[in-house]
């Protein structure tokens, strides 16, 4: 189990399951009660034997954004758009694959641009994938209306403790989670690893449903933004200064004693810590807030540059420190 | 008397999500007058008191106790707070306004000069007099919210003004519905809810937790009576309305329908109301589980989210009586 391993996966949303076996086999080396539910979320269970115990919610989601066929052009291009969101602007020129096949997403080039073509923005409806078929009926063949491609990046760590990949939003939760389920703690832990988040926090609606925890935390890739003359006040997290803990976003407002014990124990632990400083955006701990009869929760997150496009950057100190905060506070119950 | 139930419940700080404080109002007021108090997961409280008849209903009751607020995204170095809403504020109604947080610390919000175009939420700042950073990070943190300080002041003989009636005029009538209530044949369980400003949060999963028989929302709804507004068709002191429709829910027939004879019976003239816009906590009962039958009576309000929030008290005063009845005859 590595972070490189889960990052180079597949798993757009709605087409988790290269993800999902992988996260299934990995947590079974490590947890007897793994089971897969409706929404193809993987629920492993850790009791701890005690009664009363609270029940914990610790979930990552293990979708991609990506993209998905939607037509082909006479001359064999697919023409496609974006699962979850994806700046048009970050994927000309970018390799994809759509199952085994690999294509590249093109645009007109330079030379052939006009002064308005090289002014506008292209939108997906002038962006195509080229997989290098011959003609129409090659391309519906090998990729068929409703395939889905993500990113083929690679991995790598650069420069000072930094990683490069696509997916990080949010394998780095799927890593720290399975490295969490290696520990035995005194409540009970349901470890949850969820689906269609990118489109609309799918996945968490059932589990959170089925689980009914005490109490959710929700591990997460957040868009840093501390780049370029962007004013301090508009960088919402900075990359190599710590875990970052939500006190709200557009999903939820974090339980404000959770959010407050979180601070707390990474000041006295000396974990690397931040407050997220901006509001936009939604996850996971919308849906677990809401399900049922409703539960506590609150977000710890990676700052992630680039985020949502094929080429995340993150810091693995903060991975670390993400990791360091969870353990830290399920050790308190 | 409900005025003063009303001035007592306008006092309490309490934005979307931090709610505690005036829930601690609640239970003071409500102690010994009810059967059961308990809150959930999101700080809803809930109240129960029973009804005599041996097949009574569940009505859930839901008030919500969230104001909107600016919560703090970033300190400058001058000791000026950034901040954004929590829940619907208006840029033009923030603008030099008297703001106080939890602790105690005063702020002005106003809004920065720009060079180009119309400034958005991002140029509002907030004003605590620090002279720099390190003085303001002493007084406030990231993460804190800010609320239009509090204020109530009467407006004419019948009329009422200031922040947060939007939506302590429902705490202040469910609170009486509980104190006053006698015997009554449905068992009421009361929600003073949470979070309803940023998406009916709390009333959700309290709708799911309780799993009552019927649902009914109390809030208050935009009025039309103001200079060259015909619009929405409810003004203030023609009575309590009864709603039919607004964005979160069409009410169900069989609550709004109990809701006018509720009306009848108590001899109190109501309004019907059709909001194109808005949503409250009905919305969130009516979705719960497999469905259940919810209606809403709101209470008129002008200036909705802004300082100076009006509604006229003998509005409240009819609302009172219909709720009276309602829980009898549901």
């Amino acid at each position: 189990m590595d972070l490189k391993t889960l990052c180079e996966l597949p798993g757009p949303s709605g087409n988790e399951k290269a993800v999902r076996s992988h996260l299934a086999q990995e947590a079974k080396k490590i947890c007897d009660d793994v089971r897969i539910d409706r929404m193809g979320n993987v629920v492993c269970r850790k009791k701890s034997g005690s009664e009363g115990a609270p029940h914990i919610v610790m979930a990552a989601h293990m979708d991609e954004v990506g993209f998905i066929v939607v037509g082909h052009s006479d001359d064999g291009m697919l023409l496609f758009r974006s699962i979850g969101g994806i700046d048009p602007r970050a994927i000309v020129s970018k390799w994809v694959k759509i199952g085994d096949v690999p294509g590249v997403i093109g645009a007109k080039a330079i030379h052939l641009q006009s002064k308005e073509d090289r002014e506008r923005v292209l939108k997906y409806e002038n962006l195509y994938i080229d997989i290098g078929a011959k003609e129409k009926t090659e391309a519906e063949k090998l990729c068929p209306v409703g395939a889905y491609a993500v990113f083929d990046a690679g991995f790598e760590t650069f420069g000072d403790g930094f990683v490069v990949s696509k997916a990080l939003d949010d394998r780095v939760g799927c890593y720290t989670l399975l490295r969490l389920m290696q520990n035995d703690y005194a409540c009970d832990v349901s470890y949850v690893f969820t689906t269609g988040e990118e489109v609309g926090l799918r996945g968490a609606i059932g589990a959170g449903y089925l689980l009914q925890p005490d109490i959710a935390v929700i591990l997460e890739g957040t868009a840093a933004n501390d780049l370029g003359d962007t004013k301090e006040r508009f960088h919402v997290v900075t990359p190599g200064k710590g875990v970052a803990v939500s006190f709200m976003d557009g999903s939820s407002i974090a339980d404000k004693e959770l959010y407050k014990q979180m601070l707390d124990l990474a000041a006295a632990g000396g974990i690397p810590c931040q407050v997220k400083r901006g509001v936009t955006g939604g996850n996971d701990a919308g849906m677990f807030q809401r399900g049922a009869a409703g539960a506590r929760t609150v977000v710890l997150s990676v700052p992630c540059r680039y985020i949502h496009s094929g080429s995340g950057v993150a810091k693995l100190n903060d991975i670390q420190a993400q990791y360091s905060l969870a353990d830290t506070f399920l050790k308190q119950y | 008397m409900l005025r003063n139930t009303l001035k007592t419940l306008l006092m309490p700080w309490g934005p979307s999500g931090s709610e505690h404080n005036v829930a601690e109002t609640v239970k003071t007021l409500l102690a010994g007058h009810v059967d059961s108090m308990r809150t959930d997961a999101l700080g809803n409280l809930i109240v129960e008191k029973y009804g005599t008849d041996d097949n009574a209903q569940r009505i859930m009751v839901s008030a919500h106790m969230d104001h909107i607020g600016l919560i703090v995204t970033g300190i400058e170095k001058e000791g000026y707070l950034r901040v954004t809403n929590v829940g619907g504020v208006s840029l033009d109604f923030s603008r030099a306004r008297h703001v106080v947080f939890e602790n105690g610390v005063d702020g002005v919000a106003f809004v920065q000069p720009v060079k180009e175009g119309k400034p958005t939420l991002q140029d509002l700042y907030v004003d605590i007099g620090a002279s720099d950073k390190e003085e303001a990070e002493t007084m406030v943190q990231l993460g804190d919210i800010c609320v239009y300080a509090p204020d109530v002041f009467p407006l004419g003989k019948n009329k009422i003004s200031g922040p947060a009636m939007d939506n302590r005029v429902a705490c202040a009538l469910l609170t009486e519905l509980l104190l006053y209530t006698q015997d009554q044949k449905n068992t009421i369980v009361g929600v003073f809810s949470t979070q309803e400003e940023v998406g009916l949060r709390g009333a959700s999963v309290a709708a799911f937790g309780i799993n009552p028989d019927l649902g009914l929302a109390i809030d208050v709804t935009g009025a039309g009576d103001i200079p060259e507004e015909k619009f929405p068709a409810v003004n203030l002191g023609d009575g309590p309305a009864v709603k039919i429709m607004d964005r979160s829910m069409i009410a169900s027939p069989l609550v709004r329908d109990k809701l006018f004879d509720a009306a009848e019976a108590a001899g109190v003239k109501v309004q019907r109301e059709v909001l194109p816009y808005g949503g409250t906590d009905g919305g969130a009962i009516q979705h719960a589980r497999a469905g259940i039958p919810t209606g809403t009576l709101s209470i008129a309000c002008r200036y909705v989210h802004s300082a100076c929030e009006t509604v006229d008290v003998r509005d409240m005063e009819g609302a009172l009586k219909v709720l009276l009845e309602f829980v009898d005859i549901a």
